[in-house]
């Protein structure tokens, strides 16, 4: 176990490990200080930034900061280590990781050459010395393509989860939802319903609602129902319409053992998926959702920061070659990060980590009510994660979500986004949409006749 | 030029009367339009307001009074409502007053705590209701009532010290439930039998949404009293005895 130090004007700040200065050097949060694992003052927290910029990258390949032995993530990230990939960045440090990232010369194919040479607990470390600027350019240079029915995460594009959920799963409600927001041009990620019963029933014929529907319309598209992995591989078993296999994920093993899940688990229900073969372009069949504090919320995070637990998320995540993955960045509430600043901040970190280690990244823009935010936060925070190069959003009616009581995206914020920044959607969803009259071929949105076939379903 | 005016939008007004989602609510260019924007607003304010609102103690106090109960005031380990958001932990916990006030209680089957939680009118405007309807069917059932009481800056877990302080065998927690854009009133029920400090929530039962365009006071009574009566005779609250609460009809 390496010991670090540093002296500040006589004062000497000791870390006694890696794990207790990756959580000292990180941004103030709530949730880490509910943790006791935040620096105890503004100078501790700059001293911590200056010892972690000193430290080798080598060095988190042999230091873990949860044991190898008490846990499947860590082994699965020391396991799966590039040593080619890392062969590039091997002789750095974390501060000097940190201006290489920025530099001219290292560009996308560069950071796409080195995301399995990289660790999460390097990009989380990395991450802590970077202002939110350097998390937007960083993340703005790396480009994760991904396809099932369409592309998504091209530069110049951003796609959006059309997240149509109703409080009892009505079908005509959800179905309501789902062709007001394709009538808004939401839909490209994924129509995705979080159900609001895990029933096999009940998720099914959610599933044949969206897969009638867009065989009906030809929507080149895939659809979702976020239940329970194993309400999922129950329901291919049984012959369901499964497009992607979704399931929320946490950075500790002990936290996926509280959600029900294991490696081994995700592997058999990623297989069952990949065996479907409903993909038309590409075969990306897994949507995972994670979120900061999740570790801690599950007592689960063995005193490591709530930022550095998420990234081992991304960990999981990528073993399984994901469509999507979503980050869900305010939903937990102000214990874990307090206000509007918090959620950005930890939005940016997400995704620019989730991009560095090779994701399709997605954020869920979000917020509860009782944290200190509102919808000029998730506007600031949209439009810098747009000029990120975010792969997606949510898509919300009215950004209301009245199954999961939260706010976040509306299906106007990503048509305001597309507009200021010049973003298109998915290529194929794009030619789709100029085809059923919604858009012209510059993008404009066109008015809705009554007599479009969309608004003459029956269901 | 033809601006996009939200009335050329009436062909997707048909759908709202299939959800209460803000489907249909038109645009102004690519921007949601200045009505429904304001709509939202207000709806969030209201959930703010919530957070941010007060235990009406001495009100709550008078009104009480019908009940012929003591009353006793108590509060968490939290000093306000910044720290509150941020320490669940604290929230949990009673001060030090707080817990001397609670000695040399005498035994009890049931103890009502009425708690601020997430939202301080939920409960100012909606547990006198439902106790008007709860009480008198505990007291005729032969339960035997502890003191009433009302605490501040509290979370759901801060039962299980006064619910064991008491010497009650069962403590009934209304608390203001984290509000909804939709819902800044809805109280939340969590009964649990043998009440102890260090508890978890699968030790509890929950009755969510109590309020008059929610769970009306009648039904909500209805279940609390139902789950009580069973959590006495099985000597247990929690995960196994949800599941046999099931069946209810309401």
């Amino acid at each position: 176990m390496s010991q670090f130090r540093h002296t500040i004007n006589q004062k000497v700040y000791r870390f006694n490990d890696l794990k207790t200065l990756l959580g000292k050097a990180s941004p103030h949060r709530s949730g880490d200080e509910l943790a006791g694992v935040c620096a105890e003052s503004y100078e501790e927290r700059v001293a911590a930034q200056i010892t972690l910029a000193d430290v080798p990258l080598k060095l988190f390949l042999n230091d873990v900061v949860i044991p190898y032995e008490k846990d499947e993530i860590t082994r699965l990230i020391i396991d799966s280590h590039d040593v080619k990939s890392f062969s590039l960045i091997s002789h750095l440090t974390v501060g000097e990781l940190r201006d290489w990232l920025l530099s001219d010369e290292t560009d996308t194919q560069t950071l796409t050459q080195i995301a399995a040479g990289l660790t999460p607990e390097m990009t989380a470390a990395v991450s802590k010395l970077m202002r939110n600027q350097d998390l937007i350019a960083v993340a703005k240079k790396c480009e994760v393509i991904t396809r099932f029915r369409n592309t998504i995460g091209l530069k110049g594009h951003f796609a959006t989860r059309l997240q149509p959920n109703h409080p009892t799963d009505d079908p005509r409600g959800v179905a309501a939802s789902i062709i007001d927001g394709l009538l808004h041009c939401s839909g490209d990620a994924v129509i995705g319903i979080n159900p609001a019963t895990d029933s096999p029933a009940a998720v099914s014929s959610l599933l044949t609602l969206m897969d009638t529907l867009r065989h009906q319309f030809e929507i080149p598209t895939q659809t979702c129902v976020l239940s329970h992995i194993t309400t999922t591989l129950q329901l291919i078993n049984a012959g369901a319409p499964v497009d992607l296999c979704f399931q929320s994920i946490a950075g500790t093993e002990l936290a996926n053992t509280s959600f029900g899940i294991n490696m081994a688990l995700i592997e058999e229900a990623y297989q069952a998926t990949l065996s479907l073969n409903r993909g038309t372009i590409g075969n990306n069949v897994m949507y995972f959702e994670t979120g900061q504090g999740s570790a801690l919320s599950a007592n689960a995070n063995f005193g490591v920061d709530q930022q550095t637990c998420e990234v081992r998320a991304y960990a999981v995540a990528r073993k399984f070659k994901p469509l999507l993955v979503n980050t869900v960045v305010g939903f937990i509430g102000p214990e874990y990060l307090y206000d509007g600043k918090q959620i950005i901040r930890a939005a940016l970190e997400d995704h620019c980590c989730g991009k560095l280690l090779g994701l399709p990244m997605g954020v869920d823009v979000c917020y509860t009510n009782h944290a200190e935010a509102d919808q000029d936060d998730m506007d600031n925070l949209l439009t810098l994660l747009g000029v990120a190069g975010c792969n997606f959003i949510m898509g919300i009616p009215g950004a209301d979500d009245i199954m999961l009581n939260y706010q976040s995206t509306s299906f106007h914020d990503a048509l305001y986004l597309r507009k200021v920044l010049g973003l298109k959607p998915a290529p194929e969803f794009e030619q789709w949409l100029i085809k059923q009259g919604i858009v012209d071929s510059k993008g404009n949105m066109l008015p809705v006749s009554a007599a479009h076939g969309l608004l003459g379903i029956k269901v | 030029m033809k601006r996009n005016i939200p009335e050329e939008l009436e062909p997707l007004k048909a759908l709202q009367e299939f959800t209460p989602a803000r489907i249909a609510i038109g645009r102004v260019g690519t921007s949601i339009p200045l009505k429904q924007s304001l709509e939202f607003k207000l709806a969030h304010a209201h959930a703010r307001d919530a957070v941010y609102s007060e235990l009406d103690i001495n009100g709550l106090s008078d009104t009480l009074k019908q009940f012929q109960l003591p009353v006793l005031q108590l509060h968490s380990k939290v000093a306000d409502r910044r720290q509150y958001l941020q320490r669940p932990d604290l929230g949990r916990k009673l001060n030090d007053a707080s817990i001397n006030s609670l000695h040399n209680s005498a035994a009890a089957d049931v103890a009502i705590i009425i708690v601020d939680g997430l939202s301080a009118t939920a409960v100012n405007e909606n547990t006198i209701g439902l106790l008007q309807v709860l009480i008198p069917q505990l007291q005729a059932a032969n339960f035997k009532l502890a003191p009433i009481t009302l605490v501040e800056q509290g979370r759901v877990a801060i039962g299980d010290d006064i619910g064991s302080g008491l010497n009650a065998k069962l403590s009934l927690v209304l608390i203001g439930e984290r509000p909804g854009l939709s819902s800044a009133d809805s109280v939340g029920a969590y009964l649990t039998y043998n009440p102890k400090p260090g508890l978890t929530d699968e030790s509890r039962n929950c009755i969510s949404n109590i309020r008059p365009k929610g769970l009306s006071y009648k039904k909500a009574a209805k279940k609390i009293f139902y789950l009580i009566s069973e959590a006495f005779a099985r000597k247990l609250s929690g995960v196994d005895l949800k599941d046999n609460a099931g069946s209810l009809d309401f």
